[in-house]
Parts: C-alpha cells; sequence; structure tokens
C-alpha cells in the first residue's frame, strides 16, 4: 500500500507536534499541580520552624539546612577532583589508552544507578569508615555521583576555549601552568560554573543514594557529622506515609523552586558564555 | 622553580584525574565483597533464578526481581521511546525557534525534578486511574511503566536531538533538491544516518529505567511473584533494595548487595554497549 | 592563585575528616544515642521531643535501622539505648531490657468494606491465598489484595509470629516498607487488607477501618488484658540498667508526663515493668 507523501507528511507532522506538546503538557501539569499545592502552605514559620511530631506540623528548616549542607560538602569535595580531571584530559595529553580508561570510568559512574551509590556509601561511609548516618558519610557519596557531571560539562568547557588564548600565553613565555592558570582557566570558568551548580542540582534531587547515607534525622544538623534529613528526603516520607499531604506539597513545591532556580543560573551562565565565546 | 611547578601541576593533575578510576573501583570492590559470599553460598543458579525470596527462611531467590525489572523497562522503552523521538525530531526539525526555546530548558527541567515527586504523582493519578479503570490493585507493571517513559524522556531526547543536529547539513539539502517532503526526509534520510547515536540514546535511557528506584517504590507494588499481567504488581532489583535495606542485616543485608551486583553488571553491560556505539562513529 | 586555595581548601576537609575518623566519628559525647526499631522510633521521637522542651540542655540522638540494628548498636557501644519491637531471642537474653509500652497490631480494611470481623484462621487463610475473594467472607464479590510488610521489618515478623503460625504469606501479597504507606494504600483501594501498629490507625487524612479479631475489636482495655490477640511489646534494651542521661531520659518516659504522651499516641502504656 502506498499513503500519498503529502497525507503521510501531515500524519508525521501532527503526530510529531501532538508528542511534543502532550510532553510539555505533563510536565507543565506536574509543576502546576505541586505548586498549586504546594504554595500556599509556605510562609516564614514553614521556612524556619523545625519539623515537629514526625513532620506533621512545624515547618522544614532542618531538611532544608540538611539539603543544602549534604550538597555543599559534595560540591567541595567532587569540584577539585572533577575540574582537576577535566584539565588533565583537555590540555594535559593526548587520546591514550589512560585517557580511554579514565573516560571509561567517568561514562560509566554517570549511568550507576543512584541506590548503587547508595548501598556503596552505607557499606564504605556509615560502616567501613565509621561515619554513621551523617552529613559527610552523604555528602561523599553524593560527590562520587555527581563527579562525571562536573568532569564532563568541565572539560567541554575548557576545550571551547579557543587555541589562540593558548598560543598568545606560549608565545609570551608561559609555561604550560600559567597559560591554564592565567588563560584558560579564567576564560573556562563560566563553563565549569554551570557543571558544578548542575551538580548541584543533581544533589538536592538525590534520595535514594542519600536515604541510606545520610539518615533520616529530623534535628537540625548540628555538624558534618550529625545525621540529617534532606528535603527530597522528608517530602518521600512525608507523602508516602501519609503524615502530612499539606506539608509534603510544601516541601516539594520548596524542592521545584529550587530546581528551577538551579537551572536559570545554570543556562545563564552558559548563554553568557556562549555569547563570550562568539 | 618555574620547572618544579610546572612539574607538580602535571603531576597534581594527574592524580586527580585517577579519582574517577579510583571511584569506580572503589564501588565496584565494595559491592563486590559484599555481595559474592552469599551469592557462593546459595548458588549462582539458584539466586539468579530463584523463585522464592524469603530471606527470613534463608530463601534468596532473585528472579521475580529481575522479571520485574525486565518488563517495567520494557513498558517504560515502549512508552517512552516513541514518544521521546518524535519530540527530538519536533525540536531539531519542526520546532520554531521560540518554542525550541522554551522546549528546551523545560525538558532540562523534567530531567532536575526530584524522582520522588514524579513517583508521587504517579501514587495520586496514575495508581487511581489504573485501579478504577483497568482494575487490580492499581499499583502495577503499568503504573511503573508510565512513570518511567516520562522519566527517560530528557536522555532520550537530548542525545537523540544531538546525534540528529550533528548530521552534515547537506543530507537533508540534498534530500530535498531531491523533491522528497520534509517527513520523507526525516524518515528516510536523517533517521537512518542518526541511527547509532538514536540507538545509544535508547540504551541510556533504558539504563536510567533500570535504575531508577524510589518512584517506582511507590507504584509498583513490590510484591516477589513473578507477573501474569501487565496490571500486577511487581518487584524490581532497585526497588528490592530501596524497600529492605532499612533493615537488614547478616545474610539478608549481603543478598541485597548481591541484588546490587546484578544490578551494576547489567548497567555496565548497557554503558559499555551505548560507549561502543556512539565511539564506532 | 584561587586555584591553589582551593586545593589547599580542600586538602584542609579531607585531613579534617580523616583526622575525626581516627577520632571515632567525633560524635558528642553528652548527647543519648537511640537507635532500632523504626515502629518504635516515632513513639519515642514525640518523647524526645516534649522531653528537650522540659530540660532544653539534653542532646537525644534517635536513629531508625529495624530492632536487630539497634541490639547491635548495643552490643558494639555505638548507642546507649537500642528499641526493638521483637522479644530479645536466647542469644540476647543478657541484655537489660524495660518495655516501655504495648503495641496493637490493628488489621484494617477499606471504610466501604463491610466485613466487621475475621477469625484468626480467616487471616491467615487470607495471607496464604488459600481464600482470595472478599465474597469468602461476607464482603463484595472482588479479589483480594492483600498488603504485607517487608521481611525484616519488626511489625512483619510480629504478623507472622501471631498470625501465620508455621505458614508464608503469599509472594503475590503487595509489600510497603512502611505502617503510614500501608495505611495509605489501604485507605484509597477498596478492596485491599493490611496490618498496622494500633496507634498509627487514627493518623492519616482519610480513614481506615479496623476489624475486629475473634470478635475482639482492639483497644487499649482489651490489648491490656491480653483478649485482643495480635499485640506486641515495644522494648528499651541496653548493655546494663542505664545511668546518667540515659538513665533521666528513661525515668522522663516511664513519669505520668511520659505515659500520657505515650497513650495519647495510641499506644497501651502500663507503669513501669521490668
Amino acid at each position: 500500500m502506498k499513503i500519498n507523501p503529502r497525507v503521510s507528511e501531515k500524519i508525521a507532522k501532527g503526530l510529531i507536534w501532538s508528542a511534543a506538546l502532550s510532553v510539555l503538557a505533563v510536565l507543565v501539569g506536574i509543576i502546576i499541580f505541586i505548586l498549586a499545592k504546594g504554595l500556599p502552605i509556605i510562609n516564614w514559620s514553614f521556612l524556619t520552624e523545625i519539623p515537629r511530631n514526625m513532620g506533621r506540623s512545624g515547618g522544614v528548616a532542618s531538611p532544608i539546612v540538611g539539603t543544602l549542607f549534604v550538597a555543599a560538602v559534595a560540591v567541595v569535595l567532587a569540584v577539585p577532583f572533577g575540574i582537576g580531571t577535566a584539565f588533565y584530559l583537555a590540555e594535559y595529553t593526548r587520546e591514550n589508552a589512560v585517557t580511554r580508561i579514565i573516560r571509561f570510568s567517568a561514562e560509566s559512574l554517570a549511568g550507576i544507578p543512584s541506590i548503587v551509590y547508595g548501598l556503596f556509601g552505607f557499606i564504605f561511609f556509615v560502616i567501613y569508615l565509621d561515619l554513621g548516618w551523617s552529613v559527610l558519610s552523604g555528602g561523599l557519596t553524593l560527590a562520587f555521583m555527581i563527579l562525571p557531571t562536573v568532569i564532563r560539562t568541565s572539560e567541554e568547557a575548557i576545550r571551547a576555549v579557543p587555541d589562540t588564548y593558548r598560543e598568545v600565553s606560549f608565545s609570551l613565555g608561559g609555561t604550560k601552568w600559567q597559560t591554564i592558570r592565567k588563560a584558560v582557566f579564567p576564560s573556562a570558568i563560566q563553563g565549569i560554573t554551570n557543571g558544578v551548580i548542575l551538580g548541584l542540582g543533581r544533589c538536592v534531587a538525590e534520595t535514594a543514594a542519600v536515604i541510606l547515607t545520610a539518615g533520616t534525622a529530623l534535628r537540625m544538623p548540628a555538624s558534618i557529622f550529625s545525621p540529617t534529613r534532606t528535603m527530597a528526603i522528608h517530602f518521600f516520607i512525608l507523602a508516602r506515609e501519609g503524615i502530612s499531604m499539606d506539608n509534603a506539597y510544601g516541601t516539594a513545591a520548596l524542592l521545584i523552586i529550587l530546581i528551577f532556580f538551579i537551572n536559570v543560573v545554570a543556562n545563564a551562565l552558559v548563554n553568557r558564555f556562549v555569547a563570550k565565546g562568539r | 622553580m618555574k620547572k618544579f611547578k610546572e612539574k607538580l601541576s602535571g603531576r597534581v593533575f594527574f592524580a586527580l584525574a585517577l579519582s574517577s578510576i579510583s571511584a569506580l573501583a572503589l564501588i565496584t570492590v565494595f559491592i563486590i565483597v559484599q555481595g559474592v559470599p552469599i551469592i557462593a553460598e546459595v548458588g549462582f543458579v539458584n539466586f539468579i533464578f530463584g523463585m522464592s525470596w524469603a530471606p527470613s527462611h534463608g530463601e534468596y531467590g532473585i528472579f521475580p526481581m529481575i522479571i520485574g525489572s525486565v518488563t517495567v523497562t520494557l513498558g517504560a522503552a515502549i512508552l517512552g521511546v516513541p514518544v521521546g523521538l518524535c519530540c527530538a525530531i519536533f525540536l531539531s526539525e519542526f520546532a520554531p525557534a521560540r518554542l525550541r526555546n522554551l522546549f528546551r530548558p523545560a525538558i532540562q527541567l523534567l530531567a532536575g525534578i526530584p524522582s520522588v515527586v514524579y513517583g508521587f504523582w504517579g501514587l495520586l493519578f496514575i495508581v487511581p486511574f489504573i485501579r478504577n479503570v483497568l482494575g487490580g490493585p492499581g499499583l502495577s507493571i503499568l503504573a511503573g511503566a508510565v512513570i518511567l517513559a516520562i522519566m527517560i524522556l530528557p536522555t532520550v531526547i537530548s542525545i537523540s536531538e544531538v546525534s540528529i543536529l550533528a548530521l552534515p547539513r547537506q543530507y537533508k539539502e540534498g534530500a530535498l533538491a531531491l523533491g522528497l517532503t520534509h517527513w520523507q526526509t526525516i524518515r528516510s534520510v536523517i533517521l537512518p544516518s542518526a541511527k547509532s547515536g538514536i540507538v545509544a540514546a535508547v540504551i541510556l535511557g533504558v539504563g536510567r529505567a533500570i535504575g531508577e528506584t524510589m518512584a517506582v517504590i511507590m507504584v509498583l507494588g513490590n510484591a516477589v511473584a513473578v507477573p501474569t499481567s501487565i496490571l500486577d504488581p511487581v518487584r524490581t532489583l532497585t526497588t528490592n533494595i530501596g524497600i529492605e535495606m532499612g533493615y537488614a542485616s547478616g545474610p539478608h543485608r549481603q543478598a541485597l548487595f548481591a541484588t546490587g551486583i546484578v544490578l551494576f553488571v547489567i548497567i555496565m553491560a548497557l554503558n559499555s554497549t551505548a560507549q561502543y556505539i556512539t565511539r564506532k562513529k | 592563585m584561587k586555584r591553589r586555595k582551593m586545593t589547599a581548601a580542600a586538602c584542609c576537609l579531607m585531613i579534617t575528616a580523616v583526622l575525626s575518623l581516627s577520632a571515632c566519628g567525633g560524635r558528642q559525647a553528652a548527647s543519648v544515642v537511640i537507635a532500632g526499631s523504626t515502629s518504635v522510633q516515632p513513639y519515642v521521637e514525640v518523647l524526645a521531643e516534649e522531653y528537650a522542651r522540659l530540660r532544653p540542655d539534653s542532646v537525644i540522638d534517635i536513629q531508625g535501622g529495624g530492632s536487630s540494628a539497634g541490639i547491635t548498636a548495643v552490643e558494639s557501644d555505638t548507642a546507649h539505648i537500642g528499641m526493638s519491637s521483637r522479644n530479645l531471642k536466647e542469644s540476647e537474653r543478657h541484655l537489660w531490657k524495660a518495655e516501655i509500652a504495648k503495641d496493637g497490631l490493628a488489621i484494617i480494611v477499606h471504610p466501604s468494606n463491610p466485613v466487621e470481623n475475621l477469625t484468626r484462621g480467616q487471616l491467615r487463610d487470607v495471607y496464604t491465598a488459600d481464600v482470595t475473594n472478599w465474597s469468602q467472607l461476607g464482603g463484595p464479590d472482588a479479589r483480594i489484595h492483600i498488603i504485607a510488610r517487608e521481611e525484616g521489618s519488626g511489625t512483619r515478623s510480629a504478623f507472622d509470629d501471631l498470625v501465620m503460625a508455621e505458614r508464608r504469606i503469599a509472594h503475590g501479597a503487595i509489600v510497603q516498607d512502611s505502617n503510614g504507606a500501608v495505611r495509605q494504600l489501604v485507605a484509597d483501594d477498596p478492596y485491599s487488607i493490611g496490618f498496622i501498629s494500633l496507634g498509627l490507625v487514627d493518623l492519616g487524612e482519610r480513614p481506615v477501618k479496623v476489624v475486629r479479631i475473634d470478635g475482639v475489636a482492639p483497644t487499649r482495655e482489651s490489648v491490656l488484658d491480653a483478649e485482643y490477640p495480635l499485640y506486641r511489646s515495644f522494648l528499651f534494651v541496653a548493655k546494663e540498667e542505664p545511668v546518667g542521661p540515659a538513665r533521666q531520659f528513661l525515668d522522663f518516659i516511664f513519669s505520668e508526663a511520659g505515659r500520657r504522651l505515650l497513650t495519647d499516641e495510641g499506644l497501651v502504656a502500663e507503669d513501669w515493668i521490668e
């Protein structure tokens, strides 16, 4: 059977448009639903009070602090290694067996499910290193998880720096290290920051890896050795156990706003970066 | 001094670059060391093909979970891949610039939303819909597949779109110049040329679906039985770990690590295939 | 310059981490660490919250992990007090224990379900999937959706002991990993049945219906005089009788205020039984 090309063109176009628009509709639907239910819950006391009665009342101050604390530890630990790897891959070596292994490892890390990171973090940090459920255990586990994101985006940013920058620096007698420090790094910094922020976003949204490593404690974390509960975990527990739907929606709305904000910042950086590169 | 710094910086960067290798090695070693003893004790075949999971009775068979992971992932791929591909074609070929500039960040946001939010959304809308309209408890393979289909969209869309955009413009221009319609061009020139990228996108999407935990814990029902219909509750490898890790100790905990090993091997195989396909180009 | 500072900062952080590792995790010495059963945990959280109001200087750290993990933690001195929702095994008898309360195991169904009473035998048959339709129990003609807790949970093992005897819960049972999740699901699904802590029955936004067992409804009184057959003890376990801050917290739990809090939360709290 042969269908008229004009007709098939129309059908295909219709299908593609409807698929794209329905995806957009689902996304907008989810976000509007959560925000509509959650935004009315958010007020000053919700943000500043510690959860009481297992989260049935009170606010989400300690999960907010826990989230930021865990994510900050993860980023601080992952960034030097991630950026260092990116500089090594982009500046110090040609493609060879070593770089292939490094790339393979990084890409494999990117594909490992977060629950496996959770298992690893639990047995290695919580049990073996005896850090217990803590901000540090959670942060270390997430650092492993976001390492490939930081590597990939940083490497792209470094490679996007025009070669003329390097050539000028070398011709002025600069060493490789000086070139990287003074010419390459400053122009790649926006792209690198974008990668770091994307990693931060993953940390904030993660549940499976942190629930096994940071714990579910409701108290305000006093140090990096305190157990804590991130907002995503708090939402999961409130919603799943039906403890308080209102507080669950409020927490989810906060999370979505936070992720949205992180994405906006990352995109703004990329756009500035692209504009500068031109 | 200059030379010393030069040398030192090279060494330091090299040392830092070894971090991802050591991370992967550390994860592999610790998961395997924890899980292998129980596999050895139960026997590899009994572990993989055993039908009964009852840790309190010393029975550790994960076959129902393997079936669970495969069916849910397959469902997600069937529902998610065509839609994702359509979106990629839409973005690269049809979308007006303004819509595209709205769509891309939207997809990025879709990827950033915590998985627990998707699971919760599924529990509120998908599960009751299935229960009331199609029957059964609602918590089911179908519910999991729908949620995962949405969750793999960003992966499928972004990687396919990149591989379509990477094609030389002449391909498309040549085909259009020969008088083919836009859709004919897409079907017979663009998609076949971007095939390897699209296949990699699908494989990575599948990897994402197999690895997802928290969202599916909420909607799958977690029953340890081989399903007979898509409306039956199932447990996947990931949810087996997620749901039982909280209390497990001794051999039970080891068995959950062993479940992790199986998951790990599947994911590594998928990733290596995807990497191989993209490299080959 | 910036880079070097960053590297230095990272190094410092790592060194601090390693140092504190060797200093045994650097946990606060003055705090009371309580770990164990997640069935007991919510009640102890409530107690600790009130206790912290009375004594702002006290620090009580409460962790989940399950009964066995709590007992192991006590034996290895990781925790001062373990929470257990199961009885001690032979090998654990040397430990000090105190029953802080009793908890009934409520069998719950959807409010629209007409079934009022089940015998223990019927309940067992439902969970072994020998009985699969509500009509066999005087309910509507619909498949029973059985909901169980996951392997390893204290509530599950209590249910196994009290109801299942030597039989096993059917493989096809839906499994949820918390009392709250079971409750939520039963409130949603008209044909489901589940078991949860009696104290948590009324703690959701949508109602569920509690079924009588052998003609007895679970109440404070029927659990206390053992008329209602499905109940278990919530235990505090320690290496030896606690002293110092841990003792003060215990005294609070067994004070009138503590007893009242536990009763308000739905548990059956008697006076101190050692």
